[in-house]
């Protein structure tokens, strides 16, 4: 038995570990609390321990339970709200009290609950690692698709119709090294990858419904995002955005190292919302790993592997998953904490030396996959990862690592979230290396004219900026009409279609037929406007048109009324544009 | 637990003691320190090895040393006693009553490193509460449960913005006023005395427990304070069923003291030479404010930082501002200009407006005259520097506007007196009459219906 020998904050060093595997799982001091061997020196191993290790004494006894830090991949994940290491924080509740105890360990999901188990396969078929054997209703959203864990491969011997608790034996299969258990759940260790056969290119959008992530900066299913920003600058609630109307199959939201009350909302909010396309609660698609900034700061490491390991699995069913990471800098000051306690060499700013490859290796978990099994599926894991930059300055380790494997970029500016431009994405920083492959799809299943319009509308933009620069320096006045009418429609398109409003009934979900008639009427406003000041209308005079009261009320119109809304706006906007020129 | 005393200190540096040949001690445990004259000094257990153990030293080590100097473990982590009795009193920086009254009878003792809200049983802070500060209550609206802090700079005067919130802040839906339990982290007996006469004023002591350290006192207990004062809030709070509004000033001398002892540790400094673990300390202070289902209690949080020359990037407020949920920052240019509150609201910000306002809380218009009050008024001031360049005949006659706008929106809405309780809805209207001096279109964020049912006819 193993015994401490040194206690530093959430380090514990022991010594005479029988078989000490590094990352495996040891139960530390009278308590019995969790950890992880991050070294072995000798006979010394070097321990993290997932809770706070105020008491812990010298000599206090060490276990080895043999087995790396793993989840439980099974029915009864959905709709459960966990902590780094897969503690159900309503069990933790119900046995512990409102603040959490320590040494509390409970089973991640209830083991006493009976699935109806329906088989989808026949004794005899020869099966490999990752084919569905069998589904369970898990809720009214998800049917949870068993499988046979990868790694495993041979004939079924027989398998069961009925009810089954979570780690029941509901069939065998006989493999080369003999027969194999198979149940409704089965342990994955979660800093390994969950094996898949090969990535497919990301040319599906993942719609969020908000216009300037959809038109400008959209991100395919399986993609990766990066979305930096300083406080107050709104990611948390783009990310709340992207967990609600999002339409992946599944939500992973991991709440690592911040706010409680921010949990809280999502666990009110969610079992209210409705998702669009089923009608039912957001809740029934989405599991919760909470780890606030005051909980251990080892188990906040962990948190996004729980996560990510969560997604994969649920992406190896065939859905399409989205895991919201807030916030990986978080993530990466625990690392920081760590490897400060084992006097590790520091990096840049005190971040290890390994943070940038454990970055990569964590967005390299997000793809569009083909599955590894002999059936035939894909599913993909999209992963947007908040970063908090301290004082918003990009050029620090974690933000710069990030967009090294990212391929999306929302830069959210603290400059116009003061202004309450919401969501305050930065519209000249910002980035979607997806536009290319993406543009198709928007041609073929909105508009042909999708790319125009947005390239459009991002050509006024840039131009704006610059007549911006010229404006500060001889004022707006002095300058000439037809660049006073740039002006404008940068404004129109600032105001009337990248601001949308996340606590709007209406306006919260842009579809995107909507998105498109919005951003096509203000190109076709531009155009007007250009002919009437060929034709010596003034900007003023323009401005003060009522269809521009029209244009900006556009967003609080419902979806089925659009396409009305947009003829008429059309219509009035031609007529009252010619009309003001023909008077002259 | 054990009665062996050691009197095998061989090292001290800083704040710290280093204790060879001691047995089995458990980590975080308290320690007492007896000194050869028979002084008692308390301290922690940093690090705990075996036959040796780290001990922080609460207070000063002037008087210690090796030798002499006998440790005793005590076998228990930092506990305060707690009790409804501590109300109207005066505590220092560990607990212990400074104000001559004689000790307290506890009715329990409680560890001061307090465990964490299971997220799970927290419940949605939704209740606005009533400062009586327009710039507060219409624009960054503070609910019952938050931690919202505000961002200062020395002379300004966040003393009085915070003594001016304790004083007035109500909730509309019941009579019930707040508890206070005023934490002071090294500031100076002035500043200490002003709250003192400030409660004891209005009455408000009575109902107040006041923990004080002061900047002639060790440094270390600055460490101990916010957590025991926290420690004390819970336990009116959780088991007395009170509202409780927790001030605590300046958490930068709090994260002074911080690094401090991360250097005597000799730790690797992060950003500005603080701890890379300042984030995850800090937060186990703010996370301590919230509601939990089915208690009746609340904890409001309203820490005040100054901000080492008025830089937010510096990294006490910008990780302050990650973990609270918002922020009331303060101008000097407001505030030389004679406006007070000097609130800037441009950079202000409660992440938990959208709870506590709108239709049965405060009024469905609120949200929407907020948003358009922002926009106006960061329009206006962006104006103005442009204006200073080229001139104001230069500027369009909307731009001109917008400029007028910024003007009156300081003196009318900004400004307003110290003993000036205005009420949700004469904050509003006040927002209503600015924003009549612009036409209907330039109103984007409010919705038509509120125009017609609260705006005032076009100036």
């Amino acid at each position: 038995m193993g015994k401490i020998v040194r206690i530093a904050g959430p380090v514990v060093t022991a010594e005479d570990i029988q078989g000490a595997k590094m990352y495996d799982v040891v139960r530390v001091g009278e308590l019995g609390l969790v950890g992880e061997i991050i070294r072995i020196e000798g006979n010394k191993s070097t321990i993290q321990v997932y809770e706070d290790t105020s008491g812990l004494r010298p000599n206090e006894k060490v276990d080895t339970t043999g087995r790396p830090l793993s989840v439980l991949l099974g029915p009864g994940i959905m709709k459960s709200i966990y902590d780094g290491i897969q503690r159900p924080l309503d069990v933790i509740r119900s046995s512990g009290g409102d603040f959490i105890r320590r040494g509390l360990y409970p089973d991640p999901v209830d083991m006493n609950k009976y699935w109806e188990f329906v088989p989808t396969v026949k004794k005899g078929q020869h099966l490999l690692g990752g084919d569905i054997v069998g589904k369970v209703q898990e809720t009214s959203l998800i049917e949870n698709r068993v499988m046979v864990p990868p790694g495993i491969e041979g004939d079924i011997v027989s398998i069961e119709e009925g009810k089954f608790k979570a780690l029941d034996t509901i069939g065998y299969i006989s493999t080369k090294n003999g027969l194999v258990e198979l149940k409704l759940s089965h342990y994955w260790p979660v800093r390994q990858p969950r094996p898949v056969k090969g990535k497919l290119p990301p040319n599906i959008p993942l719609i969020t419904g908000q216009r300037v992530i959809d038109t400008f900066f959209p991100v395919a299913k399986g993609g990766t995002v990066a979305v930096p920003g300083p406080f107050g600058s709104g990611k948390t609630v783009v990310q709340h955005q992207l967990a609600k109307w999002a339409d992946s199959d599944v939500v992973v939201y991991v709440g690592c190292g911040e706010r409680g009350n921010e949990m809280t909302e999502i666990l009110t909010t969610f079992p209210e919302l409705t998702d669009p396309k089923s009608g039912r609660p957001l809740m029934e698609r989405t599991v919760l790993i909470a780890n606030t900034s005051n909980m251990p700061v080892a188990a906040r490491e962990a948190s996004i592997y729980t996560g990510v390991t969560i997604a994969e699995y649920f992406r190896d069913m065939g859905y399409d998953v989205a895991l919201m990471a807030d916030s990986t800098s978080r993530w990466a000051e625990a690392l920081r904490e760590i490897s400060g306690r084992l006097e590790e060499m520091p990096g840049e700013e005190g971040y290890p030396a390994y943070l940038g490859r454990k970055l990569a290796e964590f967005y390299e978990r997000a793809g569009n996959s083909i599955i590894q099994s002999s059936q035939e599926r894909r599913g993909s894991v999209t992963i947007i990862g908040a970063v908090s930059p301290p004082g918003g300055d990009i050029s620090e380790p974690v933000s710069q690592n990030t967009l090294r494997v990212t391929r999306v970029f929302w830069g959210l500016d603290a400059s116009l979230a003061q202004r309450r431009h919401f969501p305050s994405i930065n519209w000249l920083t910002s980035y979607s290396l997806y536009l290319t492959e993406l543009r198709n799809w928007f041609a073929e299943k909105v508009s042909p004219r999708w790319y125009e319009v947005y390239a459009k509308s991002m050509e006024i933009l840039q131009k704006e900026s610059e007549l911006q620069e010229v404006a500060q320096l001889v004022g707006y006045d002095a300058l000439p009409e037809n660049e006073k009418e740039v002006l404008d429609i940068a404004r129109s398109i600032r105001e009337d279609f990248l601001q949308q409003s996340a606590f709007d009934e209406v306006d919260t979900y842009c579809p995107l037929r909507k998105q498109y008639l919005m951003l096509d009427a203000i190109i076709k406003m531009d155009e007007l406007e250009k002919y009437a000041v060929s034709k010596g209308i003034t900007i003023s005079e323009l401005q003060s048109l009522p269809f521009r009261e029209k244009l900006s009320r556009f967003k609080e119109v419902k979806y089925d009324q659009v396409e009305d809304y947009y003829n008429s706006l059309i219509n009035e906007m031609q007529k009252e544009i010619t009309g003001r020129v023909e008077q002259k | 637990m054990s009665d062996i005393i050691y009197k095998s200190v061989t090292r001290i540096s800083g704040p710290l003691l280093f204790v060879e040949g001691v047995g089995s001690v458990g980590y975080n445990e308290l320690v007492e320190i007896r000194l050869q004259n028979g002084e008692r000094r308390t301290g922690q257990v940093l690090e705990s090895r075996r036959g040796l153990a780290i001990v922080q030293v609460f207070g000063q080590t002037t008087g210690l040393d090796v030798g002499n100097t006998s440790v005793k473990f005590l076998g228990e982590t930092a506990r305060v006693p707690v009790s409804d009795e501590m109300l109207g009193r005066i505590f220092n920086g560990i607990g212990e009553p400074r104000d001559n009254l004689g000790p307290i009878i506890a009715s329990e003792k409680r560890e001061i490193v307090g465990e964490a809200i299971n997220p799970y049983s927290r419940e949605e802070p939704s209740e606005f509460i009533e400062t009586g500060i327009s710039t507060i209550d219409g624009m960054n609206t503070l609910v019952r449960g938050q931690k919202l802090p505000i961002f200062s700079g020395s002379g300004l005067p966040h003393n009085r913005l915070a003594a001016q919130i304790a004083r007035q802040a109500k909730v509309l839906s019941s009579s019930e006023g707040f508890s206070v339990v005023f934490g002071a982290m090294g500031i100076t007996s002035e500043e200490a005395n002003f709250f003192i006469e400030e409660f004891r004023n209005t009455g408000a002591l009575n109902r107040s427990v006041l923990f004080l350290n002061l900047a002639s006192d060790p440094s270390m207990e600055r460490i101990i304070l916010p957590r025991v004062a926290l420690t004390t809030a819970e336990y009116l709070a959780y088991e007395k069923d009170m509202h409780v509004l927790v001030i605590l000033s300046d958490m930068t001398n709090y994260c002074e003291a911080l690094r401090e002892i991360s250097a005597a540790r000799e730790e690797v400094p992060g950003r500005r030479g603080y701890p890379g673990y300042m984030y995850t300390d800090l937060s186990t202070i703010y996370e301590r404010a919230g509601k939990i289902r089915g208690r009746n209690g609340s904890i409001t949080q309203l820490p005040i930082l100054s901000m080492p020359s008025d830089d937010m990037t510096h990294p006490i407020p910008d990780l302050t501002g990650y973990i609270t949920e918002g922020q009331i920052v303060l101008s000097r240019d407001l505030h030389r200009r004679g406006i007070y509150p000097p609130v800037n609201v441009l950079p202000s910000l409660s992440r938990l407006m959208n709870q506590g306002i709108g239709k049965g809380r405060t009024r469905e218009d609120h949200r929407g005259v907020a948003d358009q009050l922002y926009s106006s008024y960061g329009r206006g001031v962006d104006l103005r520097s442009l204006a200073a360049i080229v001139g104001q005949e230069a500027l369009g006659k909307d731009d001109r506007l917008y400029l007028e706008f910024a003007n009156k929106f300081e003196e009318m809405f900004v400004s307003q007196g110290y003993d000036e309780d205005r009420s949700i809805e004469r904050t509003l209207e006040i927002g209503w009459e600015l924003l009549s001096m612009f036409p209907e279109r330039e109103l984007k964020r409010v919705k038509k219906e509120y125009i017609e049912k609260y705006g005032k006819p076009v100036k």
